[in-house]
Formats: C-alpha cells, sequence, structure tokens
C-alpha cells in the first residue's frame, strides 16, 4: 500500500528527527506538558482524596467526581478557555487538569477508604496517633490505588495533550493538525503513530514505576487496581 | 470601531441573542451526537457480546482480548480517527468505528465479569432443572449479570458522549462542531453551549440507564456498582 510506503518515508526522513519542528522536540514538548499537568493535578488531588478517605468526610463528593470528569469535554474547554485567556500554555493546562484531577481524587479517597478496619485499629492499637496511623500505615497500604489513579489520569493527558496542537501549540499534536490541513496524510498518520506509542509507552513505564513504589506485600491490590485504572478513557 | 472580535466581557459569556438565532444549528447537533454515541454503543454492544462470550466459554482467551481491547483504548482519539482515515476517508464509517472501538474494552469487561460473578450454586441449579446451556445463559446468568453489564454500558456512554466532539476534528463531532465554530470566531458562546449540552447528555443518559437497570433487575434494586 503506497500510504503506508509513504508513512515509513515520512518517519525515517532523518529531517524529521532534527530541528524546532523535529520528532525529538516536539516529543518533549509532549512530555512537558503531560508533566506538568500531571504534577499539578497531583498535587491538588492527592491531599483532598486522603483527606476526604482518612477523614470520610465528602465521601459522596469524591465518589462522583470520577463520573462529573467523564462528561466534561477536554477539546471544549481548551478552546473555552484559548477565547477566554489567548494564545498560551494555560488553556492547555486548565483543560489537562480539570482531566487528570478527578481518577486521583477518587482512587486515592477508594484506596484509603478501603484500608482494613483490622489494619487501621491494629495501628492504634500499638499507640499510633492519626497522623502516624495515615503515613505509616494507611498511605502505604493504598499504594496501589493511589498509583493507578496518577497513571490513568497521567496517560488520558498524554493521549489528550494532543489537542493543544489546536491552540497553536507545539507537542506530537502539530502533526496530526498541520497535516490534516495541509491534507498531508504521511504526516498524520506518522504523527498518530508517534502518540500512540508515546501513550503506550506511557502506561508502560508507569506501571514500572508502580511496582517499584509499592511495597511487595500490598502488591495483590495492584492487580485489581490495574484493571480498574482501565475503565478511564482520555479525549 | 475594530475589525477583529470584540475583547470578551464577563457579562458577555453567553450572548442569548446567537443562541435564539441558532437553535436550529444546535438541534441538529445534538441529534448528531445522539446518534452517534447511540450507534457506537450498539455496534460496540454487537461485538462485545461474543467476544465475552467466548472469553467465558475459553478463559484463556480473555487476557489476550483484554490486552487487545487495552492496547486500542490507549491509543489516543484523535490519532485513531486520523489512523482510519486513510481506508474509511472523512466518513462517519471513521468516526463511528473508532468509537466503537473504544466503547469495547469498557463493555467487554464488564460483560465477563458480570457472567462470572454469578453464583456457581444457581448454575448448577440451573442445569439440574434440566436447563441447556444457552436456555441457562439467557435465562439465568444474562439476567443476573445485568447489574455488571449495565454498569459497563453507562461508564461507556458517558466516555463516548466525550469522545463524539473529537470526532469535529475529522468534520463529525456533534456538539463538539459548537467548539470548532466557537474558535473560528473567536466567540466563547457557542463553545459553552456546547460544553453545557454535551455535559447534560451525559447525566441524562446516565440517569435514564440506571433507571433501565432498577426496571429490568427489581430484585437487585441499588446493588449495582
Amino acid at each position: 500500500m503506497t500510504v503506508i510506503n509513504e508513512v515509513f518515508t515520512w518517519l525515517t526522513d532523518p529531517a524529521q528527527w532534527s530541528g524546532p519542528d523535529g520528532i525529538p522536540v516536539r516529543t518533549l514538548q509532549h512530555l512537558y506538558y503531560s508533566l506538568l499537568a500531571t504534577a499539578i493535578a497531583a498535587a491538588i488531588a492527592l491531599p483532598i482524596g486522603v483527606f476526604i478517605g482518612h477523614t470520610g468526610r465528602g465521601a459522596l463528593f469524591a465518589v462522583n467526581l470520577t463520573n462529573l470528569g467523564r462528561a466534561i469535554p477536554s477539546l471544549g474547554i481548551i478552546i473555552l478557555m484559548f477565547t477566554l485567556v489567548g494564545f498560551g500554555i494555560v488553556p492547555v493546562l486548565v483543560a489537562l487538569i480539570a482531566l487528570a484531577v478527578p481518577p486521583i481524587v477518587t482512587n486515592s479517597y477508594i484506596g484509603i477508604r478501603s484500608v482494613d478496619r483490622d489494619v487501621r485499629e491494629a495501628a492504634e492499637g500499638m499507640g499510633m496517633r492519626g497522623r502516624q496511623v495515615l503515613w505509616q500505615v494507611e498511605l502505604p497500604v493504598a499504594m496501589p490505588l493511589i498509583m493507578a489513579g496518577i497513571r490513568t489520569s497521567a496517560v488520558q493527558v498524554v493521549a489528550t495533550a494532543t489537542l493543544a496542537a489546536f491552540v497553536g501549540l507545539g507537542g506530537l499534536g502539530r502533526y496530526l493538525i498541520d497535516g490534516l490541513s495541509q491534507r498531508d496524510l504521511a504526516q498524520v498518520v506518522g504523527g498518530a503513530i508517534l502518540v500512540a506509542v508515546l501513550s503506550l509507552l506511557t502506561e508502560l513505564v508507569l506501571g514500572r514505576v508502580q511496582a517499584l513504589v509499592v511495597s511487595p506485600g500490598v502488591a495483590g491490590r495492584a492487580a485489581d487496581a490495574a484493571v480498574r485504572a482501565k475503565v478511564e478513557k482520555a479525549a | 470601531m475594530t475589525d477583529g472580535p470584540t475583547p470578551v466581557l464577563a457579562a458577555e459569556l453567553i450572548r442569548w441573542s446567537w443562541v435564539g438565532r441558532h437553535l436550529d444549528d444546535i438541534r441538529d447537533n445534538l441529534v448528531q451526537h445522539v446518534e452517534l454515541t447511540g450507534l457506537a454503543l450498539l455496534f460496540g454492544l454487537l461485538l462485545a457480546f461474543p467476544l465475552a462470550l467466548a472469553a467465558v466459554q475459553w478463559p484463556r482467551l480473555y487476557g489476550p482480548i483484554l490486552g487487545f481491547t487495552g492496547v486500542l483504548f490507549t491509543i489516543p482519539s484523535l490519532a485513531l480517527f486520523i489512523l482510519l482515515i486513510p481506508f474509511t476517508g472523512l466518513q462517519i464509517q471513521t468516526a463511528l468505528i473508532g468509537l466503537t472501538i473504544y466503547t469495547l474494552l469498557i463493555l467487554v469487561r464488564n460483560i465477563v465479569e458480570g457472567l462470572r460473578g454469578v453464583d456457581n450454586d444457581v448454575r448448577e441449579a440451573a442445569e439440574a432443572m434440566g436447563f441447556t446451556r444457552a436456555r441457562q445463559l439467557f435465562q439465568v446468568e444474562l439476567p443476573l449479570a445485568l447489574p455488571v453489564i449495565i454498569a459497563g454500558v453507562r461508564i461507556a456512554t458517558v466516555t463516548t458522549i466525550g469522545l463524539v466532539t473529537v470526532t469535529a476534528l475529522i468534520g463529525w463531532g456533534g456538539l463538539g462542531q459548537l467548539f470548532i465554530e466557537g474558535f473560528t470566531l473567536n466567540f466563547s458562546t457557542p463553545i459553552i453551549i456546547g460544553i453545557v449540552l454535551s455535559a447534560l447528555l451525559a447525566f441524562t443518559a446516565d440517569l435514564l440507564l440506571v433507571g433501565l437497570q432498577n426496571r429490568l433487575t427489581p430484585w437487585a434494586r441499588s446493588s449495582g456498582r
């Protein structure tokens, strides 16, 4: 098929692999938006989810937040923010953060909440105070689910950062948007392959990270968490 | 007087006169949004059922089926829609195939988990009563699995409603077309209308599915996930 040949030529052209429009630069831009958004989202969402899980206050909010988040179209948020604040990274960050916060809140809430009551009581029986129970018992036991939430969000963010190109920013989405407007199929398909690969790599790398930070004693919870993490879909 | 778009003021986030003049367009977009979502879910269910039944019948297939649909699921939606263009062009099929693919993981997983969750005693009782395998499936196992299956349909529906807006970039998009229009005009009203309507559509669809589940499984009211 000629399309496949063209795409292969596009992907292997040395010109694509250097310069400010090159694949390495675009990939770094893509990762930059994604990392920044995920980090800010985690900084906002983790304290909220952990607080709700630890105190039990606001549980209904924590459970429903993910459903609410799914209903908000990221493309709409990016474009709306663009018309309100103009060109820049802010519209994209707002949309990506809005996308990433709900799964992290919900998962860290469920993680802390589902710590076995006996485990918590044992910790208290050993003389631990509220804060010690949280840091030394609840958080480590909840870690598989907390990590699953971050992983879900990060993969969604990487996928959705593609849309940044629509409002004039960089990232791998540029190849898709530019290729579509120039009717350059090789560029479009080549770019799409790159985004898909980056997104799958994110999933794999974060899976490894999860295996590293989760205590082996609670790793069994990770299997459930991984399945649960799959039911989220990015735009 | 300026030629460019006027700066957006807080009071001007929504210009109702524009909404009034474009009610027909908005309705058409909404209808297309519902059609794309409904068709994607229909095709998704038609494909997911045989896959799930195969996974229940031959458990060894479950891992590969989940893995494959999982990989498809991880591909960014815009990238997937665009990857389909060489095969299907800017037709509605491109949007539909992409949307259908994304429903598969959620639907297959929930159908399998639902069927597996059926109590073994119930299965044995059905067998002892002389039910054939097919009758057992349709009259015993599927009804009992319904809460979990509908939970999957709910997630798939809400997710698909959000994803439909992305197909605006390949010429479809339902309410997503309002985003593109707002972007082109640098005008927030259509964008806000699009966001609000698609969120409302998602909530409405979710509520309807909860209602459907309550009607279909009166014995399990409020016990579904």
